[in-house]
């Protein structure tokens, strides 16, 4: 009997042993990561600590109960003011916008604020950062040459609007990858595309065009992995992912969808260019038909010869040196300095020339025409087509201006996508179709193309999409997302914080229709954002400048507009090749950051020594460091110099009465809040001490730095600058 | 975030007063404080490395364009039988570089050898200098790289990736070694050129995904040695002084009512900025040196004068403890009229560089010091023919499969000729070494594992040498 119940014990044991086993089995065979799983909204919990506002709280303020914790009181109104200023649009609040905040006894006078931000145009400036460093803007093309981009910036103008607009994050997303490929797709949704421009291109004499392209749709690929679904899928271009479910092949088929596009740039005229340009086109077109005319069919019999030759050296390389250089350089000089589509020559080539447009045959005959004698030179003197040349070009000066905008389009010339044996272009493997990955929900389109894609990511099932961003938002006002790694939810990358938080949010995100504002609305507005002792952050560079600027009266609010080129030490530009930093007049030395010419080999200097990323990678999460060239930048950078001059003016200006009261105002203008008294004593003592310095008081408008017209007193200049280089300046508290 | 956590980071000041704001603040910070590691005030604090070094500090002249190794080093008697004849098909069946193609012919060196120093070590005629220090020198003639363009292969030599956006060596070196030097950055660069300008620019000295703290600090030969280092008009050290303490009481003020570590952390980078300000002009005056020091880098000279002060700055740098000094010189990308424009570069570039090494013996620092010197790939044996053929005029392409460098100073068997190559100097023959081989041998000198270098980036560990590298013994003394 005991031996019998023995037994039972001992069967008892293996069977809840092998229950044990079995679901370990279970768990080890999980096909799916966290992050791959679908978005379940969960049940907002119950919390009663008589602090929790919105649905945010619940879930954190559940998650600090764990700990015997609480969330804090809010900051004082002074801070929150501040904070939330620096938050939504980037810059410092000024002391009539904090004394009317602090002095509003209203219930809803907080939500009153975030709204009026919310609505501010330069909220777009802010909010455009951040996304210009994850598909890595710049306004030149990277690698040895650098040649610049002059009309980058109309991507940039775009995404402000659409920032500012208040834009569904799903049409964002769609726009951005496929506005082409829309009905009817309008300039503006052209112009999203331009995200997909801001890969590098490489007009270095002897690099391979081919192998620079797949470089560019490596990058392209990259993006949408890492910007939409927060995978690092760059990893599987070599080999199958080392950690994540993203074979090599998967790879390719999600690149096949994006070596179907082109880059091109279309006329998009400005607003105020619209009507002069499409009204002058007519005539212009007649007349340049006219001046063609007589020589129509032997420009037509040279150019087909000229087309023969680079498509045979296209297809036989090796063969013909001369010839293969050709259609090298068509392929590597197109549109250079002008930053066009670097391939279009190759492509309209290559299309049968009964297929070409009007607009492709008149580019393709513009660029063959000066090069007509190579093909036969002395037919090509015969019949005076450089003149002809110069003709047009004197035609096409009279063109009223028209600004040109980086897009894409669907490849004309359909390529065959195959994978890349270990990463190398010219190793073909399997042939791919465009496709997603096998771990996320299937993609439901009969056409497989750009626009799919983007509608795949912002679908309802897409369990990364919404997750993603809202991770990158919560990251933006806390410094850190609740999935820390916020370029990668793979298993590599951290798990979430409060992965609970996380789920409400992307859902809520996807219910509000993929409403950003009303996220960011929520988030801002929660007891969570609001405590006294959120996480100070450093400013960023950009925030760092504008707010010197603001601060100082010197910032010229403009919003959009071509890139400018503040001053900077000229050795900066010189460590670049061939470049040169033509210094912006006006204003437009005193623009946003945001605004501020990003070259590719020799960023702004500033920007760089305060940790803007480099702008030739996707960066998802900028560093904040802390270090002696900051300081000596703050110390010392004339620039800096002059607006602490310019502020020092205007407190003259705008006080005028006792240091105190001056001390005073300059200190609510940088700091938004009153100096303490030991801190009124350091400062008013300082103006003592500098008052008795006999070198300072040399300083007249003759030593005004970076021949500027502004010049403040020596002595109160100092006195600013001080304010300018205190930690609590250059961060959010 | 358990407790201990907590007090890793905060200190019992801070902690005391967080409490006083109540618990969740602590929590709630902790939850989404940024993954920084405890302390990052000190980055460049000297640290340990993970064995014995045989050398301190790196100066790294990178002659950046690729100098002909056929009219430097490598004598190749072959060629003359072969001048102005197509190359053998042999040396061109594998060939799928973008840049060697067409009716290139052979291109024998007009150039003289000679053999220096008790090791016998071949050196042309512009380059009459560097031969003197043969003995010192290690030449290294089968390096090869995977890429043939300037850009991708200076990233390739510099950062381990034919890509943007890595950490260049000097990054990787001070990110595991820190720096000895308190009052100067711990990676210094450096630029000279022939009047070209500087190609590939800072994406050779970037920190990469590395904290900012281990970029490269370009010194300028012209202005300012750093960004900004002069106070502005009117402040002179006396108001500078006024100005720092005015913002160190405010910032301690702060700190007492916040209890945020981070403001202790920007009190100590003003102070050293403050120091650096003192330092750094000591640095780039050179007047102490003696006559005899200034003739050795050719600064009296003015063909030599700028890249001569730069040798001379990189041994005052070392001399002070920066970690990684790296001196650029452009550009050796001689697609034509080689005679001419090669030796513009060896008449700029010889002298200062072998007075570098001489002085640094001389003062007992070349044994703790190691001194390379070389560009991003070599040049074609074949003429360049893009350009046409004019004699005399002639060039030499770009060339990844074979290229020359030199390596001199601690832990580096001097007197000694490593690797070889077929008779056009085409492909290596013996001992091949990969620029990663190189990059795994330098941080094998300063006592570092190249496998165990590593950043945590984009859910993966990254490394100096990617995914390759062997130490190469040979190199060592």
């Amino acid at each position: 009997m005991g031996a019998m119940h023995q037994n039972w014990n001992f069967i008892a044991t293996i069977l809840s042993g092998m229950v044990v086993f079995v679901s370990q089995i279970a768990i080890c065979a999980e096909p799916s990561h966290w992050s791959y799983l679908p978005v379940v909204r969960p049940t907002v919990p119950f919390v009663d600590d008589g602090v929790s506002v919105n649905p945010i709280d619940r879930f954190v303020a559940k998650r600090l109960e764990q700990g015997y914790s609480q969330l804090s009181q809010d900051a004082d109104r002074a801070t929150l003011v501040r904070r939330v200023t620096l938050d939504l649009i980037g810059l410092p609040p000024t002391p009539a916008e904090v004394r009317s905040f602090v002095e509003d006894t209203s219930p809803d006078a907080y939500e009153r604020l975030v709204d009026r931000l919310l609505g501010s145009p330069h909220y777009g400036e802010h909010w455009a950062r951040p996304w210009l460093d994850l598909c890595h803007y710049a306004d030149t093309d990277g690698y040895l040459t650098d040649q610049t981009r002059p009309v980058a910036w109309r991507y940039r103008a775009w995404l402000v609007d659409a920032l500012n607009d208040g834009m569904p994050f799903d049409q964002f997303t769609i726009e951005q990858l496929a506005g082409d490929l829309l009905p009817e797709a309008t300039i503006q949704q052209k112009l999203a595309t331009g995200l997909l421009r801001q890969t590098l291109s490489n007009r270095e004499g002897g690099a391979d065009p081919v192998e620079f392209r797949v470089k560019q749709v490596i990058d392209r690929t990259s993006m949408v992995g890492e910007i939409w679904m927060g995978l690092t899928v760059g990893c599987a271009q070599c080999h199958d992912h080392k950690y994540d479910d993203i074979s090599q092949q998967e790879f390719y088929e999600l690149y096949a969808f994006l070596d179907a596009a082109d880059e091109i740039n279309i006329d998009a005229p400005l607003p105020d260019e619209r009507e002069a340009y499409e009204a002058a086109l007519p005539e212009y077109h007649r007349r340049r038909k006219e001046l063609l005319a007589p020589l129509a069919s032997e420009i037509e019999e040279l150019q087909s010869r000229w087309e023969e030759k680079i498509l045979a050296a296209r297809d036989n390389p090796g063969k013909d040196w001369y010839w293969d250089r050709q259609w090298e350089l068509l392929g590597l000089v197109w549109g250079g300095g002008l930053g066009e589509g670097q391939l279009e020559g190759w492509q309209i080539a290559l299309l049968d020339p009964a297929k070409r447009s009007q607009l492709q045959k008149d580019r393709l005959l513009d660029y063959f025409l000066p090069k007509a004698d190579t093909i036969d030179a002395a037919r090509a003197k015969e019949l005076k087509l450089s003149e002809l040349n110069a003709e047009l070009q004197k035609l096409h000066a009279t063109l009223p201006k028209v600004t040109r905008a980086p897009t894409m389009m669907q490849t004309q010339t359909p390529r065959t996508t195959f994978v890349h044996l270990a990463g190398d272009f010219r190793d073909r493997g399997d042939e791919v179709s465009p496709g997603t990955l096998d771990v996320l929900p299937e993609i439901n389109s009969t056409c497989l193309d750009r626009l799919a894609l983007a509608r795949w990511l912002v679908s309802e099932e897409h369990p990364l999409t919404a997750r993603v961003a809202v991770n990158r938002m919560w990251q933006q006002f806390f410094g850190q997302g609740i999935v820390a790694t916020v370029g990668d939810f793979g298993v590599r990358g951290t798990r979430p914080t409060d992965p609970e938080l996380l789920d409400w949010l992307a859902g809520e995100f996807i219910r509000s229709g993929w409403n950003v504002k009303a996220m960011q609305r929520l988030i801002v507005t929660s007891a969570t954002y609001r405590q006294a002792t959120l996480k100070p952050l450093r400013l960023s560079a950009e925030q760092i400048r504008d707010a010197v600027l603001s601060t100082s009266g010197l910032w010229d609010s403009r919003v959009g507009g071509p890139s400018v080129r503040p001053p900077q030490p000229a050795s900066v530009s010189q460590e670049s090749y061939g470049n040169t930093w033509e210094v912006s007049e006006g204003g437009d030395r005193y623009r946003r950051g945001l605004y501020t010419w990003v070259q590719r080999t020799s960023p702004f200097a500033m920007h760089i020594t305060f940790d803007a990323p480099n702008p030739n990678h996707i960066c998802t999460r900028r560093d904040r460091s802390n270090t002696p060239l900051q300081a000596l930048t703050l110390l010392n950078d004339p620039v800096i110099h002059e607006a602490a001059g310019a502020l020092a003016q205007r407190v003259q200006r705008e006080v005028n009465s006792d240091d105190e009261q001056r001390v005073t105002h300059a200190f609510r203008l940088c700091l938004a809040r009153d100096p303490k008294p030991p801190e009124l004593v350091v400062l008013c003592e300082l103006l003592q001490r500098l008052r008795k310095d006999s070198e300072l008081s040399k300083i007249d408008a003759a030593s005004a730095p970076l021949a500027s017209n502004v010049v403040g007193d020596p002595t109160w200049t100092i006195l600013c600058s001080v304010l300018f280089n205190l930690h609590e300046f250059v961060t959010r508290n | 975030m358990g407790m201990t956590d907590l007090l890793a980071f905060q200190n019992r000041r801070q902690f005391l007063q967080h409490t006083a704001c109540g618990l969740g603040g602590i929590a709630l910070s902790a939850l989404t404080r940024s993954s920084m590691s405890a302390d990052r005030s000190s980055p460049l604090t000297p640290r340990a490395s993970h064995f014995k070094p045989r050398a301190k500090n790196v100066i790294f002249i990178f002659m950046s364009g690729a100098p002909s190794q056929y009219d430097l080093f490598l004598p190749k008697p072959a060629m003359h039988r072969l001048h102005r004849q197509p190359v053998p098909e042999s040396f061109l069946h594998d060939l799928d570089d973008a840049l060697i193609k067409g009716s290139a012919q052979v291109f024998a060196s007009p150039r003289t050898f000679s053999k220096h120093g008790e090791c016998g070590m071949d050196f042309s005629d512009y380059v009459p200098h560097l031969a003197k220090c043969a003995d010192e020198l290690c030449m290294v003639r089968s390096m090869h790289t995977d890429v043939s363009n300037h850009h991708p292969a200076q990233l390739m030599m510099n950062c381990g990736v034919p890509l943007f956006g890595h950490p260049s060596m000097g990054s990787w070196v001070t990110y595991g070694l820190g720096s000895e030097a308190d009052d100067l950055p711990g990676y210094v660069v450096l630029l000279s050129n022939s009047g070209e300008g500087v190609d590939g620019g800072s994406s050779l000295w970037n920190n990469g995904f590395l904290p900012s703290e281990y970029r490269g600090v370009n010194f300028r030969s012209t202005g300012d040695p750093i960004l900004h280092l002069t106070s502005p008009p009117g402040v002179n050290a006396h108001t500078q002084r006024l100005r720092l303490d005015a913002i160190r009481t405010l910032n301690e003020l702060r700190f007492q009512d916040t209890g945020n570590s981070e403001i202790e952390s920007r009190i100590a980078a003003y102070e050293l900025a403050y120091r650096m300000q003192s330092a750094a002009p000591d640095l780039v005056n050179l007047s102490d040196e003696t006559a005899r020091t200034r003739s050795m880098y050719g600064l009296d000279d003015d063909k030599t004068q700028s890249f001569g002060a730069n040798c001379l700055l990189a041994r005052r740098m070392v001399e002070r403890g920066v970690r990684f000094v790296q001196l650029y010189h452009s550009t050796w990308d001689d697609h034509s009229n080689l005679n001419t424009k090669l030796k513009t570069n060896c008449d700029m570039t010889d002298l200062p560089a072998a007075g570098l090494i001489q002085d640094l013996k001389q003062r007992g620092l070349l044994d703790e010091t190691l001194v390379i010197w070389g560009g991003e790939f070599g040049r074609t044996p074949m003429n360049e023919v893009r350009r046409g053929n004019a004699f005399g005029k002639e060039g030499r392409d770009h060339h990844p499969f074979a290229f020359t460098m030199l390596l001199a100073g601690g832990g580096i068997k001097g007197g000694q000729v490593v690797g070889d190559t077929d008779e056009l100097g085409y492909h290596p023959t013996k001992d091949p070494i990969h620029v990663h081989d190189l990059q795994a041998t330098i941080l094998h000198c300063l006592g570092m594992d190249h496998e165990q270098l590593t950043f945590r980036h984009q859910g993966r560990d990254f490394r100096l040498t990617d995914v390759g590298g062997n130490v190469v013994a040979k190199l060592l003394a």
